[in-house]
């Protein structure tokens, strides 16, 4: 009886834990493109745009790693965190 | 209007940063809830075999010698390969976990092919530096893979698998055509970038 209930709060724990860190990934992908951003200023061609060619203003790494990180936490993690719940639901 | 090497380097570094993220929230969550929805299911697989099929325009207009040539084809043929039988994987076509040793595949012909295209020393300048550091990574996380063969539902393994991309990732994003690395840079190299 004792080992049922001590699984039934620490299930839920566990999955926190994990929903946490699946949902902290995108952020500090991000945090880690804009400090990338605001050490080497000089590899965001748009804010000296002037003579620069397409692939220069289009391809800007660290504005592509905050995109990424923007992108996994909007597009992905969502149905991820959902599925998670449901999961954790469903095993009950 | 071809981009410069270094760009088309930083665009496949996106790629592969967003396979690495995707490849740890699957090692985390688990395999049984991360393929709960196909698209997701669908998408590392899919994404391997894209960058293996981007890899062929990469060898047709971005390498000035054969061994470029030669190694960039390797590339795109181990990597579509290695896309393809994860894709069959996921479809359930193939059941054996050996096949995922075609990856370990890719990731040693991926890490010789970066070796032996690189015909400088390491510190020549940062792109040499940072080819003989993919390629050595590559052939050494070769290890991973095959450990997936063995321990395929194993959490260490499948997060040690997704942090080499996003390791690979961080290489491709330090490469430059011309700079220098850690204040070396040797006079035939040309003159640096910023």
């Amino acid at each position: 009886m004792n080992a049922e209930l001590v699984s039934e709060l620490e299930a839920p724990r566990h999955r926190t834990a994990r929903a946490r860190f699946i949902t902290a990934l995108g952020p500090l992908t991000a945090l880690a493109g804009a400090i990338w951003a605001i050490v080497q200023p000089y590899r965001i061609t748009l804010l000296h745009p002037h003579g620069q060619g397409f692939w220069w203003l289009f391809v800007e790494p660290p504005l592509l790693v905050i995109a990424v990180g923007l992108f996994f936490y909007f597009a992905i993690v969502p149905g991820v965190l959902e599925d998670m719940e449901e999961a954790g639901g469903t095993s009950r | 209007m071809e981009p410069p090497a270094e760009h088309v380097h930083w665009l496949f570094a996106t790629g592969f940063l967003l396979l690495g993220l995707c490849l740890l929230a699957e090692a985390v969550v688990g395999t049984e809830v991360w393929r709960r929805r196909a698209w997701r299911a669908y998408l590392w697989p899919g994404l391997a075999f894209a960058l293996g099929v981007l890899m062929w325009p990469v060898m047709t207009f971005f390498t000035n010698s054969t061994l470029h040539m030669l190694a960039h084809g390797a590339w795109a043929e181990v990597l579509m390969a290695a896309g393809a039988v994860e894709l069959a994987l996921v479809r359930g076509k193939i059941r054996s976990p050996w096949w995922g040793l075609t990856m370990a595949a890719a990731f040693v012909v991926s890490g010789t092919a970066f070796l032996v295209h690189e015909q400088n020393a390491w510190f020549f300048q940062r792109s040499s530096f940072l080819h003989h550091l993919l390629g050595w990574t590559l052939l050494i996380a070769a290890v991973v893979p095959l450990a997936r063969c063995v321990r395929p539902r194993s959490q260490i393994v499948a997060t040690c698998f997704a942090l080499t991309f996003i390791v690979g990732a961080v290489f491709l994003y330090c490469d430059r055509d011309v700079a220098p690395v850690f204040g070396h840079i040797s006079p035939l190299a040309g003159p640096p970038h910023r």
